[in-house]
């Protein structure tokens, strides 16, 4: 069989949906944090097969999505310099600010910016434009992270002095607690991110159910990976034995990898950051470490992060922290549309909004 | 001279001379080599009604595995006028071309224009030329505008589609998208991906003279064949409803899309159709079509059905059978797809 299509095994998903709906005997809440995973769901039909005991509720797990507004409004501002390269993923490109510019706008009245596929790829045009700082925007989970960290060290290496990065990285854990300190929350087991994991590993998550008693699962994003592991947080509910368990072992080590961390550490150290609709996280940033300060674009353009109010009416922090469905807020399908995005819910393609204006069927 | 300099569009010498050494020498036919300001054609002696279709080509890069712009160029644009149920027989073409451009690459533009117009049995029967200064225009870019006699009577068009319509694609979706992307982003792919570029006319004409049943033909082009059959529900407000499992996409294609975060139900497609037509139809459309090189792998991969009949979806829209055996929207593309973060 081939390998791309084994993880959707249409016999097999069968199977595994039927030991749900047998087992998931009473209503039950599970947030799939990432939003590869709530593509993957929608996008593979799953959402239309699983049992009506399982309730689907989209976590912060899409990082354009939990990008703060003041973050947001900073690199517009910076993408405007006339001194600057502006190197990003291509799904920044549509996020709005306040204003409702965005870098494709401000691109269309001339400022610079490239879409880039890996931060190495800013690095060359660094070295294609030494005239201007080029400034890759670190947005991204501890999934991104340590492969910029390594760019950055590549960038000393090869005295490259015009390559900066924006780092608004954030970290999955600390979103996990702030979530579940909330009371108006409400989830009876988490859905592991899977790329997360194969950095950071299990080990970070295990406060879920020694603190909260809520049980997690590490799982893959083809349509068996999160059958498997809804299976495996459904079992551990039923037999009341809350743990956090590897369902993704053909990517994800218990251990993650240490290298990648290491790296990552040696470049960033945590601090507190602003998370979209959620507010500030203790910890749950990466800033530079004093060493590393003269790659930071905030540091050396002097940038200054501005409060910025959430755009109105838009229920984003809602929707992330699962307190809402996409439908249920009042600008979904209305004002809020992919082509006329107020909320990054809406613009990210891993955004659950857009996830559900794009695949979902209404009754 | 190895570079396009700014005289060879001033309309003088420098202009004929480009024209009958590279555009006649590649386009050579009679109506062109009249040399007259416009073109005379003989008309259609059955008085039939014409179709007629422009389009302007771009695309970065101009040449890639299985075509370039110019072969491009002919089958848009032999494709759309086909799509009507017609039998394309003149073409115009229009260059914009940069200062300095290089005149061996012109020349394969050219080369591959003489080609594909030739293989699909089309004339290039007028053009225009104009050449500006660097910077003004990435390259090359081409207009073609496409002229011929519509073959059947009511011509195949969107509203058509109707309930118990069979839904047929000719082949495998995405790989022109993903060539172009590829080679854009300087991306070699495991398995080697190319251009489906190629003309459907003949492929056409044997779809409407044999079945004059056809309701719909369109070719997949940009926004891919989730945005085509989004076009055809809207357009005859029917639901489509296509199953995953029987639309064709070739191994490399997915490993390629997979790992660029794209879906190649929404790349473009430049050498494969579309055709609803009523059930019975449907195997005698598909034998017409495996007839042909490029409708090899020609499959049936849906059904139009009545909006009140529908378990799922409304009017307008296109619902998917997943593999799974799970149902969702297949919605339109909205702007570009643009690599993700993670």
């Amino acid at each position: 069989m081939d390998f791309l299509q084994e993880f959707s095994d249409p016999e097999l998903c069968r199977a595994l949906v039927a030991q749900l709906v047998e087992e998931c005997t009473e209503p039950f809440r599970f947030m799939e944090v990432c939003g590869t995973h709530t593509v993957a769901i929608f996008r593979s039909g799953l959402r239309s097969l699983l049992p009506d005991t399982i309730i689907h509720v989209s976590g912060p797990g899409c990082p354009v999505c939990v990008t703060h507004e003041s973050e947001v409004e900073l690199y517009l501002e910076m993408a405007c310099r006339r001194d600057t390269v502006t190197a990003t993923f291509g799904d920044l490109m549509k996020v709005p600010g306040a204003g409702g510019s965005c870098l494709k706008t401000a691109q269309a009245e001339g400022a610079h910016v490239e879409i880039v596929y890996s931060p190495f790829d800013a690095l060359a045009l660094a070295r294609k434009y030494p005239d201007k700082k080029v400034v890759f925007l670190g947005i991204g989970f501890e999934t991104t992270a340590p492969t910029i960290a390594a760019t950055i060290k590549m960038a000393r290496e090869q005295k490259i002095d015009n390559f900066l990065v924006l780092s608004f990285h954030k970290l999955v854990p600390p979103a996990l607690r702030a979530l579940l300190d909330d009371p108006e929350i409400g989830v009876d087991g988490f859905l592991l991110p899977g790329h997360v994991s194969t950095i950071i590993g299990l080990e970070p998550y295990r406060f879920l159910a020694d603190d909260y008693g809520i049980p997690g699962a590490v799982a893959g994003f083809d349509p068996l990976d999160v059958l498997k592991g809804l299976l495996a947080i459904v079992r551990m509910k039923n037999e009341g034995k809350p743990a956090v368990t590897n369902e993704y072992r053909r990517a994800v080590s218990d251990q993650g990898n240490p290298t990648a961390v290491a790296i990552m550490e040696e470049v960033f150290e945590p601090a507190d950051a602003l998370w979209r609709g959620i507010g500030s996280i203790p910890g749950s940033g990466l800033v530079f470490r004093e060493d590393w300060k003269d790659f930071d674009a905030a540091a050396v353009l002097g940038l200054e992060q501005k409060p910025a109010k959430p755009l109105p009416g838009c229920k984003c922090g809602d929707v992330l922290k699962g307190k809402i469905r996409p439908d249920e807020c009042p600008l979904f399908k209305k004002r809020c549309t992919p082509a006329t995005p107020v909320g990054p819910c809406m613009v990210s393609t891993e955004g659950s909004c857009a996830a559900y204006f794009k695949y979902h069927i209404e009754s | 001279m190895d570079k396009l300099l700014l005289d060879a569009g001033s309309g003088g010498l420098a202009s004929h001379r480009l024209v009958a050494d590279l555009f006649l020498k590649y386009f050579d036919n009679p109506v062109l080599a009249a040399m007259n300001d416009a073109a005379f054609l003989e008309g259609d002696p059955q008085g039939r009604p014409m179709a007629m279709s422009t389009d302007s080509y771009t695309v970065d890069p101009p040449e890639f595995p299985g075509g370039n712009i110019g072969s491009l160029a002919i089958h848009g644009t032999v494709n759309d006028v086909a799509m009507l149920g017609a039998e394309p027989r003149w073409l115009t073409c229009a260059f914009i071309l940069e200062e300095g451009l290089d005149m061996a690459f012109l020349e394969r533009v050219v080369q591959a224009m003489g080609k594909a117009a030739a293989d699909a049995g089309v004339i290039i029967a007028a053009g225009d030329t104009k050449v500006v200064p660097r910077g003004a225009v990435d390259k090359i870019f081409i207009n073609t505008t496409g002229v011929g006699p519509i073959l059947v009577d009511p011509a195949p068009m969107g509203h058509r589609a109707a309930p118990g319509d069979a839904v047929l694609l000719s082949g495998s979706v995405g790989d022109h998208g993903l060539t172009v992307l590829g080679r854009r982003e300087g991306l070699s792919f495991e398995a080697d991906v190319q251009s489906d570029s190629a003309a459907l006319n003949r492929v056409v004409k044997d779809l409407v003279t044999e079945l004059p049943e056809v309701h719909v033909l369109r070719d997949p082009t940009r926004g891919g064949l989730a945005t085509t059959l989004n076009e055809i529900a809207g357009q005859s407000s029917t639901v489509v409803r296509v199953e995953e499992k029987d639309i064709p996409i070739s191994p490399a294609v997915v490993a390629g899309c997979s790992f660029l975060g794209l879906d190649p139900l929404y790349l473009a497609n430049e050498g494969k159709l579309l055709c609803f037509l009523p059930e019975e139809h449907c195997d005698k459309a598909l034998e017409i079509m495996r007839r042909h090189e490029v409708g090899q792998g020609a499959v049936r991969i849906g059904s139009v059905i009545d909006p009140k009949e529908a378990t799922y979806g409304r009017a307008g829209q296109v619902v998917l059978t997943t593999n799974l055996g799970g149902s969702r929207l297949l919605s339109m593309l909205e702007g570009e797809q643009l690599p993700r973060i993670c």
